[in-house]
């Protein structure tokens, strides 16, 4: 075997993987599909003592329609969301988003919970949290806490979530009818993770001017990036192409990218410009078609 | 030749092998399980440079399950050699390049990230990676050169304290004095600096080596995943565990490719070897991905200045070119020959250029060492020669189809002289270029650049007409260039008394489908049928000798010599007829697999000539000796030329760099072609990987601390079917001379191909946006830096 020596055990549920957790010390670790975890482990970058397996739960692929949104389990394989009549349904841009993710092998072991609690800044999830106005849902045995998507993140690679927990599951908000959505990456390869990336949800008015915007970027950031200001400069205007560009004009100024072996952190800032246009002009189309 | 039939010659017949690939059961060397095998780990230096002050193992060697641990000290004691180098270049001034020590594991110092510390065998692999972690070690950090760059500055660190300015050999070809005066009367000169970006060969198959020792007999065998194991067996016996040459068998069973990189002698080989000996037990190396990155050999990694002179039509005068190979820290195998003998005749490329020279500077640097990939050289020459041509015909002003179509060799000058010493064989390269012309409607272009244009992108067309030598070798020439040995081929036809025949030979494959390919050569000129035909490659202890598969020589040289012993065959097979159909030996003919009397309807069939031969009854065997075995060697008269041009169409997205290919044209001359379907697919592959250089394959060592930062399939990005469009693949053909199949090789012609056709459909396109230069790969960045610059 690849990795350094490890215990492993298998939970029969979250409850009980939390129990686990918090008998094991803090050397032990959720293994959810493992797509991350165990490249770590073979490279030994990760030394867990032990792993507390939740990938074999019942009714671990769970997909639940809410009043006003969608609750995702932690444990649900990314392929099994997007294959969710429902998620195509009422979330067209999660779908659109989880196919960038990897290849479908990968996602058909890659977990949600998994890809947001590796919070890897590059991956388009996270971002997708943001533009739905997410909530995770956080067990360990003291209980449970729920914590929003602009909380949820700290910085590369890590989140709220503490050694002794779980994430249980995550709650995405169905956007306002009238609504449309854009979603642009630029990735070296097809399923590579993105060098930078942008998305955009709009809602319009019967005027067509836009009453609520989301603009969530990732590969630009130490975490996923809502830009805000950027979709202030949209809020009670109709498109037009100069305020497209004035919205993802003020991008640029609130993303801190790193440069690495692919690309630089100027070319980062530059190109999540150019995408959230793009993004956005995707979703005012898409916004005018469903009025 | 008879008659193509659907096993012939000119049949895409399907590949026999794939069938045990495609299901899961071909053998692979990690597949093979030796009685008692243990495991060898190897620690690595993670250190790019270092003086080894102190080692130490006595915990390691306490670990559970540990047998031993050996570091480069004890390899020493025990009189084992150096990696030798293969292939000594002189310099300019006629001393021989420096050859500095290539120890199995590395004693005093470590020289790149990768250089192999101390090996541990343990019963399990994890055992000995768990023991690798108890090595104490305490390696003193030097300063380390990374790249050309750096190693080529003024006051770089020293990789070799003997060699100084990091130089290891300054070469040189061609005639510098008649290059000067025809520059000196040139209406035009071009100039243009490239840089041939570094590649990591990644064969699907990791290397992996078994070695044990029979105590009784004295005997060592090595399974071993490699595309040459007699050479392995050879450097064995002479240079490294140094026991006579019939005392060591390399058995390489199906390998899963190769691309030059399992060519060479190891460090693991000896290693696994050595102590299977030392310990008694089998013991088996298998690398990891993350090894390979730091220890298989490295393609590539050239700088290149080099300029053209033009008269007032646009024909070619000269070509000067000054090139800087890194060679890593060591030289490995074949190192020091391919920026020299493989790559720089064949700068001046298709052209009638009536002089031409080169001089080539090879440096040492903190990096693994650099050796043959797929095209070994002749990619390096394609890229700088089709560039340079690129670049002048936008200067003066012709398009680039018709500044080539002036300056091509004409087809009646073969056999071509060309001013750095090669002799090309055959060819007709306008014909080639008329033909992909026409397929990649070359002519309709500036429609689809306009309509592109009108969608926010950039789209540009480019090509290249390459050229390059396959079939070594010829041992008289490249022995006289520096190699160590000389590159025939051997086989042996074994004809079995039923009629099924065993053909050994001394290539090797490692995903070219020779099972196939040489079957059908075999069918085709015995007329039997494919399935009583068995191949046998890969095995010293089977076949006479061989060079095994390198440099698409496989079917040219191995081909050769297959037909010569056929030819004893026939010859012999002819005699034995004679006497059953009662004939004088000379009015016998062999057609469609019989044995006939000319001019008669009487005949044997080839199997029951199989069977008299083993039969001595009918025919005296004080005369004809019974048996139908025959082995031949060849040793082809020269090397052969395949050429063939490539079109290359693609848009790039100027706001974020990224590029796609939409169409890819080749049209290739690679002599008589006896698999289409097989050769196709080597075009498809070889083209893959020569679009993956050109867009998207980088190997990035830190300028810094020369540590590899692109070491794993995350940063290293390879190419994937979705990146690519369909190729349109054609064929003219012009057979080569220098062997009885008049085939010339195709392994290697997509790599070579590809990068200039590519970047010069870059160029093509960014031309109009103001961008004059571009390296690559030409990634989104690289793209967009040149975009903006070119705007600033
Ligand atoms: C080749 C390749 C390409 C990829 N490309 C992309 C890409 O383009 N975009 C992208 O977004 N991702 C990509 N990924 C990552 C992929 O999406 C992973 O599946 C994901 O990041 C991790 O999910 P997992 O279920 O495999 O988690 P694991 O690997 O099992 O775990 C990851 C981490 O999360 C923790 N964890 C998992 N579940 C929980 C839980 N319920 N509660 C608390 N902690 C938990 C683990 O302890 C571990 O630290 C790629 C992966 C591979 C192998």
């Amino acid at each position: 075997m690849k990795p350094a020596a490890f215990d492993y055990h298998r939970a029969d549920n979250l409850q009980h993987a939390c129990e686990l957790l918090s008998s094991s010390g803090d050397d032990s670790k959720i293994l959810a599909g493992g797509q991350t975890l165990i490249a770590m482990m073979n490279f030994r970058l990760a030394r867990p003592k032990v792993l507390i397996d939740v990938s074999n739960i019942a009714d671990g692929n769970q997909v639940l329609d809410e009043d006003g949104g969608i609750r995702i389990r932690a444990t649900t394989v990314q392929r099994f969301v997007e294959n969710s009549e429902s998620v195509q349904q009422r979330f067209p841009l999660l779908c659109h988003a989880i196919e960038h993710v990897a290849h479908f092998q990968i996602r058909n072991k890659g977990t949600i919970g998994g890809n947001l609690v590796n919070a890897d800044p590059a991956s388009e999830l996270p971002a997708m949290s943001l533009a739905f106005d997410a909530e995770f849902d956080i067990i360990s045995v003291a209980g449970r806490r729920t914590v929003s998507a602009s909380e949820f993140f700290v910085t590369y690679y890590t989140t709220v979530v503490a050694p002794n927990e779980v994430l249980s599951s995550i709650r995405f908000a169905e956007p306002p009818k009238n609504s449309g959505w854009g979603f642009h990456e630029v990735a070296r390869r097809a399923g590579d993770y993105a060098l930078a990336g942008s998305s955009a949800i709009v809602t319009l008015d019967a005027a067509g001017k836009c009453t609520r915007a989301r603009i969530a970027l990732f590969g630009v950031a130490a975490t996923p990036v809502r830009a805000t200001a950027a979709e202030d400069v949209l809020i009670g205007e109709a498109y037009s192409e100069d305020l497209l560009k004035a919205s993802a004009r003020s991008v640029q100024s609130i993303l801190d990218p790193e440069s690495d072996v692919h690309v630089t952190a100027d070319y980062r800032r530059s190109v999540a410009e150019v995408l959230t246009v793009r993004a956005l002009n995707d979703a005012f189309r898409r916004a005018k078609a469903v009025q | 030749m008879n008659e193509p039939t659907a096993t012939g010659i000119g049949a895409s017949l399907r590949r026999i092998e794939d069938h045990r690939f495609i299901t899961g059961r071909g053998k692979y060397t990690d597949d093979i399980q030796r009685h008692g095998q243990v495991h060898a780990y190897l620690l690595r230096s993670n250190l790019a440079h270092g003086e080894i002050r102190h080692i130490d193992t006595a915990q390691a060697k306490q670990a559970p399950g540990v047998l031993a641990v050996f570091t480069g000290a004890d390899l020493r004691a025990d009189g084992i050699g150096d990696l030798p180098v293969g292939w000594m270049t002189t310099n300019i001034d006629g001393t021989l390049m420096f050859i500095p020590p290539h120890p199995v594991l590395a004693v005093d110092r470590v020289r790149h990230v990768g250089d192999p510390i101390a090996v541990i065998i343990a019963a399990t692999l994890s055992q000995a990676k768990d023991a690798a972690e108890l090595i104490e070690f305490d390696i003193s950090d030097l300063p380390a050169v990374a790249n050309i760059d750096r190693a080529t500055a003024a006051g770089a660190p020293l990789v070799w304290d003997g060699a100084a300015h990091n130089t290891a050999f300054h070469w040189q070809v061609g005639n510098s004095a008649a290059v000067e005066a025809a520059f000196a009367r040139a209406h035009h000169i071009t100039r243009i600096d490239l840089v041939n970006n570094r590649m990591v060969a990644n064969a699907m198959e990791p290397r992996v080596a078994i070695g044990e020792f029979d105590e009784g007999r004295g005997e060592y065998l090595l399974h071993l995943s490699s595309q040459n194991p007699h050479v392995a067996r050879i450097l064995l016996a002479t240079a490294t565990l140094k026991v006579p040459e019939h005392k060591i068998r390399v058995i390489s069973p199906d390998v899963g490719g190769g691309f030059g990189s399992k060519a060479m002698h190891y460090a693991e080989e000896v290693i696994v070897l050595w102590s299977a000996k030392k310990i008694g037990r089998p013991v088996k190396w298998t690398s990891e991905r993350s090894e390979a990155f730091l220890s298989d050999r490295h393609g590539r990694d050239h700088k290149t200045h080099a300029e053209l002179a033009l008269d007032a039509n646009g024909k070619f005068l000269a070509l000067r070119a000054s090139t800087i190979a890194n060679l890593g820290a060591y030289y490995s195998t074949f190192g020091p020959a391919i920026p020299t003998f493989y790559s720089a005749p064949l700068l001046v490329g298709t052209y009638a250029i009536p002089a031409a020279y080169c001089d080539v500077r090879g440096v040492f640097t903190n990096t693994v060492p650099v050796d043959a990939y797929r095209g070994a050289g002749r990619p390096e020459a394609a890229y700088v020669i089709e560039r340079l041509v690129d670049q002048a015909a936008h200067e003066v002003g012709l398009d680039p189809a018709e500044i080539r179509r002036r300056n091509f060799i004409p087809p009646d000058a073969f056999p071509y002289d060309n001013p750095l010493g090669a002799q090309y064989d055959s060819g007709n390269f306008g014909v080639g270029l008329e033909k992909a012309l026409a397929l990649a409607d070359y002519a309709g272009f500036e429609p689809r650049r306009a309509a592109a244009k009108a969608r926010g992108k950039l789209r540009g067309i480019g090509m290249s007409s390459y050229i390059e030598a396959c079939g070594a070798g010829p041992s008289k020439i490249i022995m006289a260039a520096g190699a160590g040995s000389g590159m025939f081929e051997s086989a042996t036809i074994r004809v079995n008394p039923s009629g099924s025949v065993v053909v050994v030979t001394g290539t090797h494959s490692h995903g070219q489908g020779h099972e196939t390919t040489f079957a059908q050569v075999v069918s085709d000129k015995l007329g039997i049928p494919i399935h009583s035909i068995e191949i046998v490659h890969g095995d010293t202890g089977r076949s006479a000798f061989g060079l095994g598969t390198v440099g698409s020589r496989s079917l040219a040289v191995g081909g050769g010599a297959i037909i010569k012993a056929l030819d004893k065959v026939i010859a012999k097979g002819k005699r034995i007829a004679s006497y059953i159909l009662e004939a004088a030996e000379s009015d016998i003919l062999f057609e469609n697999g019989r044995f006939v009397v000319a001019g008669t309807d009487k005949g044997i069939s080839f199997p029951e000539i199989a069977f008299t031969a083993h039969a001595p009854a009918k025919f005296p065997s004080d005369e004809i000796e019974p048996g139908l075995e025959e082995t031949a060697f060849f040793d082809p008269a020269n090397f052969t030329f395949p050429a063939g041009l490539h079109i290359c169409e693609l848009e790039v997205d100027p706001q974020t760099g990224a590029t796609e290919v939409l169409a890819y044209t080749v049209v290739d001359d690679f002599g008589n072609v006896i698999n289409p379907m097989i050769v196709e697919g080597q075009v498809h592959g070889g083209t893959v990987q020569g679009i993956g250089q050109a867009l998207l394959e980088n190997c990035v060592y830190d300028p810094d601390t020369a540590q590899l930062l692109s070491g794993s399939f995350m940063d290293y990005c390879m190419p994937r079917a979705d990146n690519l469009p369909n190729f349109l693949v054609d064929y003219i053909v012009t057979p080569s001379p220098h062997n009885p199949l008049g085939v010339k090789g195709c392994g290697e012609a997509g790599a070579i191909a590809a990068p200039p056709a590519v970047m010069n459909a870059m160029m093509n396109a960014l031309r109009p946006a103001g961008v004059t230069e571009l390296s690559m790969p030409a990634t989104p960045l690289k793209v967009w830096q040149a975009l903006r610059a070119a705007h600033a």
